[in-house]
Order: C-alpha cells, then sequence, then structure tokens
C-alpha cells in the first residue's frame, strides 16, 4: 500500500520537474518561461522531498522530518527568486509577448524603500 | 519601534527552535532545550535587521488562509502544466496592476509571494508608492476577473490576519 | 516496482536537466541563462533526493539543502547584479 503511495508520489514529482523544465525549453518569452519553473519544478521537488519523508520514517528507524525544511526552504524562496528575476528582466527590458507597462526602468527607485 | 526586552519576536523564537529540532532530525531533551536556547539568542542578536515586531491578529484565519494557498497551488500547477503540454502559441500572456489596499510590509511581501506561487501569476514589480502590483499572467482572457479573483482570494484574508478588518 | 518507479523517475529529471541545460547554453538574454541555472540548483536538489531513495541513505539531505541554500542565494546576488550593476555596496 505504501509503496503504491510512495510510487504515485515519486513519479508525480518527476513529472512536475521535467514539465517545469520543458516549459523553460519550450514557451517563447522570457514572462512566460519564468512560470513553468516557478511552479512546477516546485511542486515537483515538494512531492519528490514529501516522497523521501515517509520513505524514511516507515524504514523503522523513527520518523525523519527534516525533508520538510527543505521543502519549506523551497517554497519560500522560489517566489522570491521568480520575483526578483521578473524585476530584473523589466528592468532591461526584454521582449515580451504581453504588452510590456510604462514606466518599469525604475528598478532602482523601488530598491530604495527596502532601506529604513 | 525597537522594543529591548528578554523576547523581541515572541513568534520567531517558536520557528527557529522548531526549524532547529528539523535540521537535526531528532527530538532528544537535549537538542529541544539547544533548539530553545537558540531561538532565544538568534533573535536577541539579529534584532538590528528586524526592527518591527510581526504581529497575528487572528492565527485560524492565518491557518485556514495556508489550507486554501496550498490547495491552489497544486491546483495552479495542474493548469500550468496543461498550458505548457498544450499549444504555446494559443497563450494570452498579459501584465496586470492589481491596486492594492495592504499597507503592512510582511502582509504586501506574502501576497507577493502567494501570488508567484498560486493562480498562473508571476507578481513583477511593486511600485515605489506601493500602490500597485504589477503581476504577469501566463494565459488569461479577463484581466479585471483575475484582479477581482486576486482581491477576493488572497488580499482579504491577508488583511484580515495582519490589520484586523 | 519501487526500482523500476525510481529508474523512470531518474530518467525524467536527467532529461529535465538537459532541456534547461540547453537554455543555459542558448538562452538568448541574461534573465533567460540565470532562471536556467536556478532550475539546474532545483533538478539537483530533486535527483539528490532520488538518490537518497535508491540507496536507502539520509546522508545526501545535507547536500541537498546546501544546495537549494546556494542556488537561491546566487540567484538572488545575479539578479541583483543586473538590477543595479553591483552586488555588495
Amino acid at each position: 500500500m505504501i509503496d503504491y503511495l510512495l510510487s504515485f508520489l515519486i513519479l508525480a514529482g518527476a513529472l512536475f520537474t521535467f514539465i517545469g523544465s520543458f516549459g523553460l525549453w519550450r514557451l517563447q518569452d522570457f514572462y512566460s518561461r519564468l512560470h513553468a519553473p516557478t511552479k512546477a519544478t516546485t511542486l515537483g521537488v515538494g512531492s519528490l522531498l514529501l516522497a523521501s519523508a515517509l520513505f524514511f520514517s516507515t524504514r523503522g528507524e523513527g520518523l525523519s522530518l527534516h525533508e520538510v525544511l527543505v521543502t519549506l526552504f523551497l517554497f519560500i524562496t522560489a517566489p522570491v527568486s521568480a520575483h526578483l528575476l521578473s524585476k530584473a528582466a523589466l528592468h532591461l527590458r526584454l521582449r515580451s509577448l504581453a504588452e510590456l507597462p510604462e514606466d518599469t526602468a525604475g528598478g532602482e527607485a523601488d530598491s530604495k524603500t527596502d532601506q529604513p | 519601534m525597537m522594543r529591548p526586552g528578554w523576547l523581541p519576536h515572541p513568534l520567531l523564537t517558536p520557528v527557529l527552535a522548531v526549524v532547529w529540532l528539523l535540521l537535526v532530525n531528532s527530538l532528544a531533551p537535549g537538542q529541544i532545550v539547544l533548539g530553545m536556547l537558540l531561538g532565544w539568542l538568534i533573535p536577541l542578536f539579529t534584532l538590528r535587521f528586524w526592527p518591527e515586531t510581526a504581529r497575528i491578529d487572528k492565527p485560524l484565519a492565518l491557518l485556514r488562509f495556508i489550507g486554501v494557498v496550498l490547495y491552489d497551488i497544486v491546483i495552479a500547477n495542474l493548469v500550468v502544466a496543461r498550458l505548457i503540454m498544450g499549444n504555446p502559441s494559443r497563450l494570452q500572456p498579459v501584465f496586470v496592476r492589481v491596486p492594492l489596499a495592504l499597507k503592512s510590509d510582511l502582509a504586501i511581501s506574502l501576497l507577493a509571494n502567494t501570488l508567484c506561487l498560486t493562480p498562473g501569476t508571476v507578481s513583477s514589480q511593486l511600485t515605489p508608492q506601493r500602490t500597485h502590483l504589477l503581476v504577469h499572467a501566463l494565459d488569461t482572457a479577463d484581466p479585471a476577473a483575475l484582479i477581482a479573483t486576486i482581491k477576493r482570494r488572497y488580499e482579504a484574508p491577508l488583511r484580515e490576519i495582519f490589520e484586523g478588518c | 516496482m519501487l526500482s523500476v518507479v525510481i529508474d523512470l523517475a531518474f530518467s525524467l529529471v536527467g532529461a529535465a536537466f538537459a532541456l534547461s541545460f540547453w537554455r543555459l547554453l542558448v538562452g538568448p538574454s541574461l534573465p533567460d541563462r540565470i532562471l536556467a541555472l536556478d532550475t539546474l540548483y532545483v533538478d539537483a536538489v530533486a535527483l539528490l533526493v532520488l538518490l537518497g531513495i535508491h540507496r536507502s541513505s539520509t546522508l545526501y539531505f545535507e547536500a541537498a539543502l546546501l544546495i537549494a541554500l546556494m542556488g537561491f542565494v546566487s540567484t538572488i546576488a545575479l539578479c541583483k547584479y543586473l538590477l543595479r550593476g553591483d552586488i555588495i555596496e
């Protein structure tokens, strides 16, 4: 029973990881490509880590939860990387399929407000 | 603002202790004590980086929000996966400006992070006056509906949790 | 059954590596390359976790955690570089 669950989680995780990179390879402009790794890869690795936690917890050596830490870390950091990458792309005014909004070159002025 | 006391961040301390226990992957009494000690000392020594104390008005609403977001992450991933595997030339990517009703830093950054993880969007830029958040959506036919969804599903709970209204 | 599934997962993640690497080499702009590098880091975490399950060893977690950490920090540093022209001021 636990084997089926594990197999499902591992396959789903690997599939989502693959789809993330596949989107990175396939989509046409940077802003669209950004979506693929941020979402798909994060969930893919998350479910792989869940499978790993389940695997080691059922091997009889007690609960194994430090995978949760990596998952948590990835879920917190992936959006931050995505946000900064898209901000950098807007700053450089990369070509986009969507209509670029005006006055986006102000990455500098925006970052200044980070400091009190 | 700077409130020097022996426990400057009452929320950070248990979080750090739990992170320590996860890191060493054990529940031995010694590790629990060490974790609590670290959770107490680290906020004291890094007080300069954290001038503001996070305040959660409604913990139950926060739990419900986390549940909603986790569910949405799975749904959004399936949607994005389908879009990627489908025909990429039929996508309608669009930039949307979402007007913000949130005021506090923590709430705005949480909203931006949530938007990156969930409904097929990536938050791109915060305007300098913090009035609007620029969001890139992968495939949207109706930007107004997207804005309405974001405000109803994510911004309203965050306001309730962190700004108590 | 599990070993077959793990082999299959290895090949899927390997293919993901190849596609990201292609984007790293080709990627027309700098943010594209940074994004590809970030994806490679996350794929490396996935590969290490799979290796840990394959060998029934928990030794790989520290490595996975460190790679995730380094990936995040380097992505942030490179983005900062693009946004401002320098990293540490």
